[in-house]
């Protein structure tokens, strides 16, 4: 085995290997070097921020998709615009930095309505928008018969300032096939990533694991992600989380705990080039979102508040503010906020 | 062997444990004190795998919580009621006869009995709910009674301790179950639990059943108003115990669950904190054979990491849990065998049946 300490970069065989075969607090130990000697200082980030789904219509209908409706439906809807700005107005209230922008690939809603939302969003409030994921950019693009470097542009023009990684599911086609059949490809997903980082535009990236995907396939959505970042260096942060089964069509059980720590360590080892892992506490639960930052997270992720799409597949954690700072610290670290782009919010103490 | 530890100050625990050298006071806080969190469990998961290697205990269990009565009415229990107060309740023996009827056809192989000190209920009561269980249920041993009820129990009969001990063996008790412990520590008794027999009381009374040939677990509440150092002299009062008489079976670390108790204002306990007080108690109790991670305390997640910072059991597959829950637990009531199976298995290690006395062979052919 490689030393990772040492500079040699892991191979895919030997991630598969440290994946199935190594002791899981020997992998840990490895991860929270890694973490030690990218973010010496000892710190933990966090940001607040609220996820807002602008519409539940979507015409993707994946099969661990607990939050879509159909049009028509009754608990179907598409956010106003005084729902998106008292919204706005309670994140900056609570001293929010970012909304995270998402919704489901509705058939009615093109680039006009994106553009004039953005537009109505950086013309009355001070936040950074954190939105749209590749699929929907991808869809977005395909109605409007226009490039990814296109639409994007306009998105970014209209007030765009980051993409997160959702939709990113795994990145092999067999699995898409099965789980996502009507969401963009792996190669799609990558494109508009690629894409929208040489534009300028940062990202995340995220993993969903634990529903039809193999060992392998897992390693080898990590390989895409370190593969693409060595060309654009556009990630910020990786976000693995699993699959929640509840509410959903796949009849799978949960991926446990240490199921879950285990691909976050290695996700560290394996994505050397990516700075910041997130822990996802709100699938793991408080306990083990705060070991998380001991195998291998170095940020908490999101204060979360409002968080639609895993509630409603059964997963409710309501942490305040407080409790983030106070898992933080009690698990050794400095709590730092921070903006999207991991720049730390300096407080006026005055 | 290649172990590095982000903490140079464990390089020298990890001298003692590899010379299988006892551990200190001083060792026990700069374990609870290091922010090598992985470290610390790498060290118990030495002394844990010296003695099952990869196998995880746990059991097909029933727990019978047979009245919340109680005049104790310690600060940090969100289970106990004064007689006719909302929600109180005392089982009768025939409550108790269809508790366990209920279930006769499931393989219960631990029946674990506690419940409040409740003055209304007669001696009879309790070798008659022996004998009763006993009665019905052959096979399972019957785990009833922390040594607070034993002496509140006898008491109630007028007798010693060993003498209640001898009539309650008699009528079918087996085991004792390890709760009461609380913490060990005579500042904690006055604050928290004054009306409950502190610590000498405690260790007399497990002492005496020791001496009787009736083994038990030990436990500690943590996570309250103690400071680490009374934690880990509570762990070194039980090794000095265990050193005298060998009875303790296992030791359980209870995780505090503060929101429906009188100590409601403190926030409730961290992950870190449940692991390394699994590290450390494996760690610093090298006379006890079990470490047990409490599913309904810990969450079953905490629990499953559990196994790699020392603990070799993962208690029971539980229905009628109401001590934790009624303190405002949100983990499951209860866990199927498949579920419990599944969670050892996909944490790395390999799952045992086992009885009140880690007998296992007749479970897993």
């Amino acid at each position: 085995m490689k030393d990772l300490l040492h500079g040699s970069r892991l191979s895919f065989e030997d991630a598969i290997d440290i994946y199935r075969n190594e002791d899981l607090l020997l992998t840990a130990a490895r991860a929270d070097a890694a973490r030690r000697s990218l973010h010496p200082d000892g710190t933990v980030t966090y940001i607040i921020d609220r996820n807002i789904n602008y519409t539940n219509i979507c015409c993707s209908g994946c099969l661990f998709c607990a939050f879509f409706r159909p049009k028509g439906h009754p608990d179907a809807y598409i956010i106003t615009r005084e729902e998106i700005t008292s919204k706005i107005e309670g994140t900056l209230a609570l001293g929010g930095t970012q909304i995270l922008l998402q919704g489901g690939m509705h058939p009615d809603l093109g680039l006009d309505y994106f553009e004039g939302l953005f537009r109505f969003i950086k013309e009355n409030f001070p936040i950074h928008i954190h939105g749209l994921s590749p699929p929907e950019i991808h869809y977005l693009a395909a109605k409007e018969t226009l490039s990814y470097k296109e639409t994007l542009i306009r998105l970014k023009n209209a007030g765009l300032d980051s993409i997160p990684g959702g939709g990113a599911e795994i990145l092999v086609d067999r699995i898409r096939a099965q789980v996502s059949p009507r969401k963009c490809s792996a190669s799609a997903w990558l494109k508009v990533m690629e894409t929208a980082h040489e534009l300028g535009i940062r990202s995340t990236a995220t993993m969903m694991f634990g529903h039809l995907e193999s060992d392998e396939e897992r390693i080898i959505h990590l390989f895409k992600i370190r593969d693409l970042q060595d060309r654009t260096g556009g990630f910020t942060a990786f976000i693995p989380w699993t699959f929640q089964p509840e509410n959903t069509r796949l009849r799978l059980n949960k991926l446990t705990s240490v199921q879950y720590l285990k691909m976050l360590a290695v996700s560290r080892l394996v994505l050397d080039n990516i700075p910041n892992i997130q822990a996802s506490w709100v699938t793991q639960g408080p306990k083990i979102g705060q070991i998380a930052l001991h195998f291998g997270a170095n940020d908490l992720g999101s204060t979360m508040i409002e968080e639609n799409v895993v509630s409603a597949a059964g997963t409710s954690f309501n942490l305040r503010i407080d409790e983030i700072v106070r898992l933080i610290e009690t698990a050794g670290f400095r709590p730092v906020q921070r903006y999207t782009l991991y720049r730390p919010v300096l407080k006026d103490k005055s | 062997m290649d172990i590095n530890f982000s903490d140079p100050a464990l390089y020298n625990i990890y001298q003692k444990v590899a010379n299988r050298e006892r551990l200190d006071l001083e060792d026990g806080l700069v374990l609870y004190r290091s922010d090598d969190l992985t470290g610390v469990g790498r060290l118990a998961d030495i002394e844990r795998k010296r003695r099952y290697e990869r196998n995880t205990f746990y059991v097909y269990n029933q727990h019978l919580n047979y009245t919340n009565v109680c005049i104790n009415r310690c600060l940090f229990c969100g289970f106990s009621r004064d007689e006719g107060e909302e929600g109180a309740y005392t089982f009768s023996l025939n409550d108790i006869d269809e508790h366990i009827r209920s279930r006769l056809h499931e393989p219960v192989r631990e029946v674990h009995v506690v419940g409040g000190l409740n003055p209304a209920l007669p001696f009879s009561y309790y070798v008659d709910l022996l004998g009763l269980i006993r009665d019905l249920r052959p096979d399972a041993t019957l785990k009833a009674f922390t040594a607070v009820e034993i002496d509140f129990i006898s008491r109630i009969a007028g007798f010693g301790i060993k003498e209640t001990l001898r009539e309650l063996k008699r009528a079918g008790l087996a085991m004792m179950p390890g709760g009461g412990a609380e913490v060990l520590n005579e500042r904690i008794h006055r604050s928290l639990y004054p009306k409950k027999i502190g610590p000498e009381r405690w260790l007399e009374v497990i002492k005496a059943a020791h001496e009787m040939g009736i083994t038990t677990n030990a436990t500690m509440l943590y996570g309250h108003i103690e400071t680490l150092k009374e934690r880990v002299m509570h762990l070194i009062a039980l090794r000095h115990l265990q050193d005298e008489t060998g009875g303790i079976t296992a030791f359980i670390p209870l995780s505090f669950h503060p929101e429906k108790t009188r100590l409601s204002h403190l926030p409730p306990n961290v992950g870190v904190d449940d692991l390394k007080t699994v590290a450390v108690s494996r760690l610093m109790l090298d006379n006890v054979p079990h470490i047990k991670a409490y599913w309904v305390m810990v969450t079953p997640g905490l629990a499953q990491v559990a196994m790699s910072f020392g603990a070799d059991d993962l208690d029971g597959t539980i229905i009628e849990e109401k001590i934790t829950h009624m303190a405002g637990a949100k983990t499951p009531k209860g866990i199927s065998c498949n579920n419990m199976r599944n969670l050892i298995l996909s944490g790395g290690f390999r799952p045992v049946e086992r009885d009140a006395f880690y007998n296992c062979g007749i479970y897993n052919p």
